[in-house]
């Protein structure tokens, strides 16, 4: 089954995420919660593309696979959104659909399936910020009452 | 927290007000904007000043708000043997700055030409989230920008020879070491060379308005000759490059400081010790980002003559299209400054704060030395900018530094929430200022609404004297990411 068409068998976030509005003004606070690992790790990367780009706008005809490993849950999270990131750079493309499995451990590992488009080349794709970096200020994972939650700022 | 006056304009939080703040914080500002001032600064700022080694204390200039890590108009000074370097305290985009060229063009000459001006240099200037320039580097000549900055690009053709003299520090700062980038850097910034990118970035059209002129001799000086002159004014750093240096180091600087016994209050200001192996591998490879960013503004400078040629049909030279400064806005640089009648060896961190080298200063150009260096003070699109001249008060009571913009007063989404982009830009339209942009929330998102008064951060700076008002600038015309 491609990747699209496994969205569409029920695998799309269940997440939400909230903008904090008043926090560091330049840039994007995120607030995220998932209902488990995974989903928080999804709803992550659709909040960053959705900062990217309108993805009722954007193509899906780029897939990608990404596999990483980091000593905690916490780092994983930052590296994966500064894939995310970096990916936007080297591809030219954002991913606003996203599939991943999240193993705690020692490492913590992640794999991801990224389904989305090239952000130039068409001029009905609404482009909105170009986001720079993951930080670590007032960066935290942890569990919640309803599974997970994360807050992140994003220098855009 | 308590904020004590202690001089015209300056305030200071003494160190009794935070547990292991080692100086006191100091804000630079009017009583009108400390108090606009969101708590983040006041946070943020004695969080810098726990951080080992720092020397003075801990400042913030009337631009202020709240960042990360150092607040947004945040400098710090750290003894060079004893104290930290911190990715925090320079911000992600390393060496943003801002460039601006002076034109032999009046308005009147631009302004029949501005929507065709202003639409080519959008064609010319790459612009929005993935854009990509019209550089091709491979590894090796990557290697060379690294190493030689703008001079890379007036080596290839992408500039004038005396371009180099109107750039901070030449256009290339030493210290570089390409072996302490990353390869994912490297891919990040391979094919951004002459991009401006998004967010506050802009390339803007601007002229000197009806009593514009605060100082006629030093703006003579400097080019500018009184109102109705044009100039073209750009705002951009090291792109995707610059912003994965600091991600490599802030990840590696969050682990390694444990071993060198450091905590610090805000995780994003995660620093190692300036001397120790992972300082010195961050310090060469953000000066490489550095470089990066000056050729980065060098490239689009190349661009934006070849446009305004076009459009004008004169050679460049003729237009008058000469660079009348480049300044950093985030950086950290070893300089020496006097503390306390010793000269010492210090990591000034500048973090959306520029320098302002006063009169007689080492790497002021000759043409500047017996003014002082030029300073460029970036305000909103719609409400203009300002250029200013650096004071021998600045080396004394800010290490030679001073604001960078206005700074903001609201966040991005709450801007978002008050204006449609595209009713702006039409709104800026019918107010004579033509506007570009690759992103149309973008816009919403830099209303001049969202930003102080830059009247009011120019005026503190002047009262201060950290810096000399010289000419406010007026936009005519805007293209953003």
């Amino acid at each position: 089954m491609g990747f699209v068409a496994a969205r569409l068998h029920g695998q799309i976030p269940m997440g939400r995420y909230e903008v904090l509005e008043t926090v560091a003004l330049a840039d994007c606070a995120l607030e995220i919660d998932g209902v488990d690992l995974d989903d928080l790790f999804a709803t992550a990367a659709r909040a960053l593309a959705e900062l990217m780009v309108d993805p009722a706008t954007l193509a899906r005809d780029v897939e990608r696979h990404v596999d990483l490993a980091a000593p905690a849950l916490d780092l994983l999270l930052f590296d994966w959104l500064g894939e995310l990131i970096a990916l936007k750079d080297v591809e030219g493309a954002a991913f606003p659909e996203v599939e991943v499995h999240v193993e705690s451990g020692t490492p913590c590992r992640l794999r991801g399936r990224l389904a989305g488009g090239r952000l130039h080349g068409d001029a009905t794709v609404a482009l909105r910020a170009d986001p720079k970096a993951v930080t670590f200020h007032l960066f935290r994972l942890e569990p919640c009452s309803g599974g997970w939650r994360a807050r992140v700022v994003i220098d855009t | 927290m308590k904020t004590v006056p202690i001089a015209d304009c300056i305030w200071e939080i003494p160190p009794t007000e935070k547990a292991g703040m080692r100086v006191p914080a100091r804000i630079y500002a009017s009583e009108t904007l400390l108090a606009g001032m969101d708590a983040g600064v006041f946070e943020q700022v004695t969080n810098v000043a726990c951080l080992p080694g720092i020397v003075g204390a801990a400042l913030c200039m009337p631009d202020g708000h709240w960042g990360y890590g150092f607040p947004i108009g945040g400098v710090a000074a750290f003894d060079a043997q004893d104290g930290i370097i911190s990715p925090g305290g320079i911000g992600f985009d390393i060496n943003c700055g801002m460039r601006v060229l002076r034109t032999s063009l009046t308005e009147a000459e631009v302004r029949p030409r501005l929507t065709e001006l202003v639409d080519a240099l959008f064609a010319a200037v790459p612009t929005g989230v993935g854009a990509r320039g019209f550089v091709r580097l491979d590894d090796a000549s990557f290697g060379d920008v690294m190493r030689e900055g703008a001079g890379w690009c007036v080596r290839h053709g992408y500039g004038w020879p005396e371009d180099l003299e109107a750039t901070e520090g030449g256009g290339c700062l030493p210290g570089a070491d390409p072996a302490h980038v990353s390869a994912r850097a490297l891919a990040r910034g391979r094919e951004q060379l002459g991009t401006l990118g998004s967010g506050n970035h802009y390339l803007e059209v601007q002229v000197v308005p009806p009593g514009g002129v605060h100082d006629a001799a030093v703006a003579r000086a400097l080019g500018i000759e009184g109102p109705g002159q044009v100039l073209v004014m750009l705002h951009c750093g090291s792109r995707g490059f610059g912003h994965q240096v600091g991600t490599d180091y802030l990840r590696l600087f969050d682990g390694a400081m444990r071993a060198y016994g450091i905590v610090v209050n805000d995780r994003e200001l995660a620093c190692a010790p300036f001397r120790s192996p992972e300082g010195q591998a961050y310090f060469a490879a953000m000066t490489a980002a550095a470089n990066t960013a000056f050729a980065n503004r060098q490239v689009i400078t190349h661009r934006v003559r070849e446009v305004m040629s076009r459009v004008f049909a004169r050679d460049p030279r003729e237009l008058g299209l000469s660079l009348i400064y480049d300044v950093c806005h985030n950086t950290a640089k070893l300089e020496r400054h006097v503390v306390e009648g010793v000269a010492r060896d210090l990591v000034v961190h500048r973090k959306g704060a520029t320098r302002s080298f006063g009169p007689g200063a080492p790497d002021v150009p000759a043409a500047y030395r017996h003014l002082g260096q030029p300073v460029i003070i970036g305000g909103s699109m719609e409400t203009g900018s300002a250029l200013l001249i650096g004071t021998t008060h600045a080396m004394r009571e800010t290490f030679g530094s001073t604001a960078h913009g206005a700074g903001r007063t609201m966040s991005r989404a709450q801007a978002k929430k008050r204006v449609w982009g595209e009713s702006l830009m039409q709104d800026m339209e019918r107010r004579g200022i033509v506007i570009r942009a690759a992103s149309k929330s973008g816009v919403a998102e830099e209303a001049g609404f969202a930003y102080k008064d830059l009247a009011a951060v120019v005026d503190v700076l002047h009262r201060l004297d950290i810096s000399r008002k010289v000419v406010s600038l007026t936009p005519m015309g805007n293209i953003k990411g």
